[in-house]
């Protein structure tokens, strides 16, 4: 069952939160909504829960209009950050709650419970209350109750940011299990988290300010993307100013040849752009088009090695993997990227 | 805490003692003492005696506490349904809608209860509806007067209950009344509790409404305590009041042991 918002505007006291959505999830397609807190990410999932009834527009499920449907008709799942168990249930309680109230005979509620925790491999933990599992058990306990409903629509609400790092990496590969093992089932997941959007999402709705700015796979968020905002918020980027010339882009000093397809719609000749260069991207030394600065900063990360280095006035970060004496602040280096890394994409925010 | 020395904890519990004591227990150990004496001329009671019990645990009194008891219940259950049904109603209102009702709820508790007795008084002398006279009167001024803190308290208790865990019932399909029953209400039992013990305590020791409204079969133990010392029977007045104390100190810790078990779960 997929999901389409239309022209879905919602606003509270006079902010505009949802400014005129349009969305598409296709059935059986995981979407991530990605955006830092006040995007709107929330209140679009919402609206698809039924507990926000938008302003204007309309929400479909599988085709079929729910604006005015009330959320216990409309057969989604929705696990939340907080878990929200009930605290006076005992686990197989919780996950039979929703076949209870969707009048499951008898019979099968048992076998339904007990299939929906093997689901998430809390199978032995049916008889224990919420309040002695752990914070990633009652994830879980969430994921299978909500998953319990047979649900074609799965709303996931911020369901792993009150987990510590090494749970959240944990329950990111059981979602991915749990999207490979149900094909069916279409996912919307909201999230501030680019890691989770960029692994689990088949495409990631980027929204800032209540609206979508970007709606692509990870893969062409990561590599292509089309705003500053996206680029700065879908990992990290540097952004240099540029100036398009002819058939050629001119930045910190350099030319780099352009195909009209590289340029973002509407580009006039002698306009300002920006170059967006992907951290990991830049290499020490040259290549195919080589920037020459001085060091500025370095910062060891573990893994890998950050060094702030000022180029023009500009200052340009890149990360450095595997090197076991980079340059120290100071030195004078050459940082080499090929004309396939830089991105171009247009000045500033489009309204 | 935030005091750690060690001295200054002992001196804030000494003074803590020092202003609770003469406040709170003391008042409460004098009646104690007295209900046990026949005189008290002295700085200490004399003449120990049973005597006053024997009065307290006589038939009279007796009827006078099961009216006090029955009274007490039968109002904090009707204050109980109908606080938490309009507190529920409030929680869904509109700020203004919430705000008419809050100060609805205030009225009992603003207006002195002598005000409340009158007024019910005035109101049900005459037909169509006749009260005066029945049991239902006191039912209905007890229930009047306590089922504004049996609001507030479920009022309070629903503005701190997430309103996720309905929002989820939502999601899995449950309807209004199946969330409220099986989710909402089981999320809100300890306040609940904390509510009917606050209604039946207020209502064991209802005085003045009752005195205006009271029928002569109907009398509740605190117009027994007042009839006996307004009659100069102190003493035996005391043993009643150490009766209706230790009744009521009973059916709230009763009460509370629902409570903790209701919050364990």
């Amino acid at each position: 069952m997929g999901i389409r918002l239309d022209g879905v505007s919602v606003s509270y006291g006079g902010t505009t939160v949802l400014d005129s959505l349009d969305l598409t999830v296709e059935p059986g397609e995981f979407t991530a909504l990605l955006g830092p807190s006040g995007s709107g990410k929330t209140t679009a999932l919402r609206t698809v829960a039924g507990f926000v009834r938008p302003d204007s527009g309309r929400v479909h499920l599988g085709g079929r209009d729910v604006t005015d449907l009330p959320p216990y008709d409309r057969g989604v799942g929705m696990v939340v950050q907080s878990y929200a168990l009930f605290p006076h249930m005992r686990v197989e309680r919780n996950v039979a709650f929703g076949l209870r109230a969707q009048g499951v005979p008898r019979n099968e509620v048992a076998s339904r419970v007990t299939e929906a925790l093997e689901m998430t491999g809390m199978g032995s933990y049916a008889r224990r209350y919420p309040r002695e599992l752990s914070g990633g058990q009652q994830q879980r306990v969430a994921i299978s109750r909500a998953l319990a409903i047979r649900p074609k629509v799965l709303l996931l609400d911020e369901p792993l940011s009150a987990l510590d790092a090494r749970l959240r990496a944990e329950m990111t590969d059981e979602l991915a299990r749990l999207h490979r093992e149900l094909p069916d089932l279409t996912v919307l997941h909201v999230t501030h988290d680019q890691g989770e959007a960029l692994t689990l999402a088949d495409r990631v709705a980027v929204l800032d300010r209540a609206r979508l700015r970007e709606y692509d796979t990870p893969r062409a968020l990561y590599d292509r993307p089309r705003t500053a905002f996206t680029a700065g918020f879908v990992g990290s980027a540097n952004l240099l100013p540029a100036r398009l010339e002819g058939d050629r882009v001119r930045v910190c000093g350099l030319e780099l040849p352009v195909s009209p397809e590289d340029l973002p719609a509407g580009t006039a000749d002698g306009a300002g752009l920006q170059v967006c260069l992907r951290p990991h991207r830049i290499v020490l030394g040259p290549a195919e088009h080589t920037l020459r600065g001085t060091v500025t900063d370095l910062s060891w990360r573990g893994s890998v090695h950050h060094l702030t280095v000022d180029v023009d006035g500009r200052s340009v970060t890149v990360e450095l993997a595997g090197h076991r004496t980079p340059p120290g602040p100071g030195g004078a280096v050459e940082l080499g990227f090929d004309r396939d890394d830089a991105v171009l994409i247009p000045v500033g925010e489009e309204p | 805490m935030l005091v750690h020395d060690r001295l200054t904890r002992r001196a804030i519990q000494a003074l803590f003692a020092l202003l609770f004591l003469p406040l709170f227990a003391l008042p409460l150990g004098v009646i104690v003492a007295a209900s046990f004496s026949t005189g008290w001329s002295g700085a200490l009671p004399s003449g120990p005696t049973l005597d006053n019990y024997a009065v307290a645990f006589g038939p009279q009194t007796l009827e006078a506490l099961r009216v006090s008891v029955v009274t007490a219940l039968v109002a904090s259950v009707c204050a109980l349904v109908i606080g938490t049904w309009a507190a529920l109603s409030a929680a869904s209102m509109g700020p203004k809608g919430r705000r008419i009702m809050d100060a609805l709820f205030m009225l009992p508790v603003a207006v002195p209860t002598v005000v409340v007795g009158l007024a019910l008084l005035v109101a049900f002398s005459r037909p169509p509806v006749l009260l005066n006279g029945t049991h239902t009167i006191v039912f209905l001024a007890h229930t009047v007067l306590v089922t504004a803190f049996a609001y507030q308290s479920v009022s309070a208790a629903l503005t701190r209950l997430d309103p996720v865990y309905g929002q989820v019932a939502a999601s899995l399909g449950a309807r209004p009344a199946r969330t409220l029953f099986l989710v909402r209400l089981p999320l809100l039992l300890p306040s609940l509790g904390a509510a009917t013990g606050l209604c039946f305590a207020l209502s064991m020791g209802e005085l003045s409404a009752t005195m205006m409204l009271y029928p002569p079969d109907w009398t509740p133990l605190p117009v027994r305590i007042f009839a006996a010392t307004d009659r100069g029977a102190l003493f035996t007045g005391s043993a009643f009041a150490v009766v209706l104390m230790a009744t009521t100190l009973l059916v709230m810790f009763a009460l509370s042991l629902v409570r903790t078990r209701a919050g364990h779960r």
